[in-house]
C-alpha cells in the first residue's frame, strides 16, 4: 500500500508537457478555422504534413528524456517519456487516418484497395505505417496491467520504441522532395539520442557528470 | 464636402481577394455547412461554391466556368495564393507574400538559337503583337494536386514561325530569370538555377503548347510566373517554366532543372500518366484543388486527343 502515493499533483513541467503537446492540434484547428491558406486550399495534404511534424517531434522528445538524464541528472523528465510517446501516437494515428481519407475517397466512393495500394507500395509510406504499427502496439501497452503481465518482455517490447524513431526518420527522409536537410537534423537527433543509450557510452557520460559535480562541491567547499 | 479616405482604410488587394478566396473556396468544401453557418454575418452568405462567376471580383474575366470537361474552375484567390515557385520559396502559400512588388517591366525576352531570325521581344510586345486568347486547362501539378485555369497567352508555335527555327533545332530550351536579388529562392544550393525547361520541337509546335500572359482577365501576379510564362497543359506543372527571359532552339534535349536535381524521379517528357507512378507516390489519382476527396487522374491530363500522337511508339515508361 505504501507504494500508491496519494493524488499526485501535476508539476509545472508535466503541465508543460500536456499544453505543449496539444498545441499543434489546437493550432490546426485554429488555422483551420481562420482559413490558411495552404489548409484552405490543400487540406489534406497541410493537415496530414502538421500532424505527422507534431508525431516526429513528439517521438524525439520522448525519447530525448533519457538521454538527457543521463546528461544532466534531471530525473523529473523520465516521468515525461509515457506521455510524450502517447501523444506522438495520437498525432500518429490522425496522421495515419487523414491518409486513409485522403487516400480511399476517390470520385466521392470509398475505395479501399487504393489505400492498400497507397500504403503498401510506395516506400515511404511502408516505413510510415510500420512506424506507426510498433506505436500502436506501445499506446496499448503503455498501462500497469500490460507491465505486470507482461514483466520483463514488456521492457523487450518498449525498446522497440527506438525502431519507431528510425522508422519515422526514415518515412521523413524519402518523402521529402530533393532538400533533404531537415529529416537529416533529425537523423542526426537521434543518433545522438540512440548512442547516450549505449551502456559503455552512458556509464562513462554519468561517471564524467558525477566526478564534475564532486569537483565542484569540493571547490566550494573548500573556499 | 467631400469625404476624405484615408489610404490605410482601403483594404488591399490581397486581404480583399483572400476574403473572396475564402467565400469562394470554402463554399465547396464539406465542412463549408458548419464552418458558413457560424460565421454567416462576419462573411456574407451569399458564398456558393458552384457560382464562381457571380463572385468573381471585378476586375477579372472569364467566358466560362468550367472547362470542357465541365470541371469548374478554380477560383482566383487559389490559384494566387498556393503556388510552387522555388525561386521565392518552397513553401507554396509563401510565394505570393515574398513575390509581391516583383519587378515585371522593362521585361525582354530573347529567342534565339537555332533560328535564322532571332529576336529580342518587348513584354508590351509579347502582349500587343500576338492575339491574346482565353484558354482554360487543367494543371496537373507532380505532387498530385490540380487547378483549372483560364489562361490568357497565345500559342508558342507562333513565337517560333517569327524566329523561323533551322534544320538543326530539334528542341526548344526555356530559360527563368536568374537574379538571386530578386528571385531569394535561387540563393539555395540545394538546386541548380537557373530554372531551365524543355520542349522536343513537335511538342512546342503542338498548338495546346501555349505562352500565358496573364489569367482570368488580368496580366499575371508575380506568384503564377509574370510576365511571361509557358503552359503545357498535358504535362506535370513543372514543365511550365515561369517568368521567362530566354527561349532558345537547340539541337540537344535540354536537362532541366529537375532532370538535373534528382533524375530518377523527374524525367525530359514528364506527360500526365496515371499509369506511371512517381518512384515515391502513386499519378493514379489527385486532389483537384476545393474538392473533398480525390478523382481518377487522365492520360495526358484529359488531352490525348489532341496529344497523343506525339508519342506512337514510345516507351512512355522509359520516357517518364
Amino acid at each position: 500500500m505504501a507504494k500508491r502515493k496519494a493524488k499526485t499533483r501535476w508539476t509545472p513541467l508535466q503541465i508543460i508537457t500536456h499544453l505543449g503537446a496539444l498545441f499543434p492540434l489546437v493550432w490546426l484547428a485554429w488555422d483551420f478555422w481562420q482559413g490558411q491558406t495552404a489548409l484552405l486550399i490543400n487540406p489534406f495534404q497541410e493537415a496530414t504534413f502538421r500532424t505527422g511534424k507534431a508525431a516526429i517531434i513528439l517521438l524525439m522528445l520522448s525519447l530525448a528524456c533519457t538521454p538527457i538524464n543521463t546528461v544532466f541528472g534531471f530525473k523529473q523528465v523520465l516521468a515525461l517519456r509515457k506521455p510524450l510517446g502517447l501523444y506522438a501516437f495520437m498525432y500518429a494515428a490522425i496522421h495515419f487516418s487523414i491518409f486513409i481519407v485522403d487516400n480511399g475517397l476517390v470520385s466521392n466512393s470509398l475505395n479501399l484497395w487504393a489505400v492498400y495500394e497507397a500504403t503498401f507500395e510506395k516506400r515511404y509510406a511502408l516505413v510510415g505505417f510500420a512506424a506507426f504499427v510498433v506505436l500502436l502496439a506501445l499506446a496499448i501497452t503503455s498501462n500497469q496491467w500490460s507491465m505486470r503481465t507482461l514483466r520483463k518482455n514488456w521492457k523487450r517490447l518498449h525498446r522497440f520504441v527506438y525502431a519507431a524513431g528510425v522508422l519515422a526518420v526514415i518515412h521523413f527522409v524519402w518523402l521529402v522532395k530533393s532538400d533533404i536537410r531537415e529529416p537529416l537534423i533529425y537523423g542526426a537527433l537521434l543518433t545522438i539520442m540512440l548512442v547516450l543509450r549505449i551502456p559503455a557510452v552512458r556509464k562513462w557520460v554519468v561517471n564524467t557528470r558525477q566526478n564534475l559535480s564532486r569537483r565542484r562541491q569540493a571547490a566550494t567547499s573548500s573556499s | 464636402m467631400a469625404t476624405k479616405i484615408n489610404s490605410s482604410e482601403i483594404t488591399p488587394e490581397h486581404i480583399y481577394l483572400s476574403r473572396r478566396k475564402f467565400m469562394i473556396g470554402i463554399g465547396s468544401l464539406a465542412a463549408s455547412a458548419a464552418v458558413l453557418s457560424a460565421c454567416g454575418n462576419q462573411f456574407g452568405s451569399t458564398a456558393s461554391g458552384s457560382n464562381a462567376q457571380a463572385a468573381l471580383p471585378d476586375d477579372l474575366k472569364v467566358s466560362a466556368t468550367t472547362d470542357e470537361l465541365g470541371d469548374e474552375l478554380t477560383p482566383f484567390g487559389a490559384v494566387t495564393s498556393y503556388n510552387n515557385f522555388y525561386e521565392f520559396t518552397t513553401t507554396k502559400e509563401g510565394v505570393a507574400g515574398l513575390a509581391e512588388g516583383f519587378k515585371t517591366s522593362p521585361w525582354q525576352v530573347e529567342v534565339g538559337g537555332l533560328v535564322n531570325n532571332p529576336k529580342t521581344f518587348d513584354i508590351d510586345d509579347l502582349r500587343t503583337k500576338f492575339a491574346q486568347e482565353e484558354r482554360i486547362y487543367r494543371l496537373r501539378c507532380v505532387e498530385a494536386w490540380s487547378m483549372v485555369i483560364p489562361w490568357l497567352g497565345f500559342s508558342l508555335s507562333e513565337i517560333l514561325k517569327e524566329v523561323e527555327p533551322t534544320a538543326q533545332a530539334k528542341y526548344v530550351r526555356f530559360e527563368t530569370l536568374y537574379d538571386p536579388d530578386r528571385l531569394p529562392g535561387q540563393s539555395s544550393r540545394w538546386y541548380n538555377w537557373p530554372y531551365i525547361e524543355g520542349l522536343r520541337l513537335d511538342e512546342a509546335m503542338n498548338p495546346l503548347a501555349t505562352m500565358a500572359t496573364g489569367l482570368y482577365g488580368k496580366h499575371l501576379l508575380p506568384q503564377n510566373g509574370a510576365p511571361f510564362r509557358l503552359v503545357v497543359p498535358w504535362k506535370y506543372g513543372f514543365k511550365s517554366i515561369k517568368s521567362i527571359v530566354k527561349i532558345e532552339l537547340v539541337d540537344k534535349m535540354p536537362v532541366s532543372l529537375w532532370m538535373a536535381a534528382a533524375p530518377n524521379e523527374y524525367g525530359f517528357y514528364a506527360n500526365v500518366n496515371p499509369d506511371v507512378p512517381h518512384p515515391r507516390w502513386s499519378q493514379a489519382t489527385e486532389r483537384r484543388i476545393g474538392e473533398f476527396g480525390r478523382r481518377d487522374t487522365l492520360p495526358f491530363n484529359g488531352y490525348g486527343d489532341e496529344v497523343a500522337y506525339l508519342y506512337e511508339g514510345m516507351n512512355l515508361r522509359a520516357n517518364f
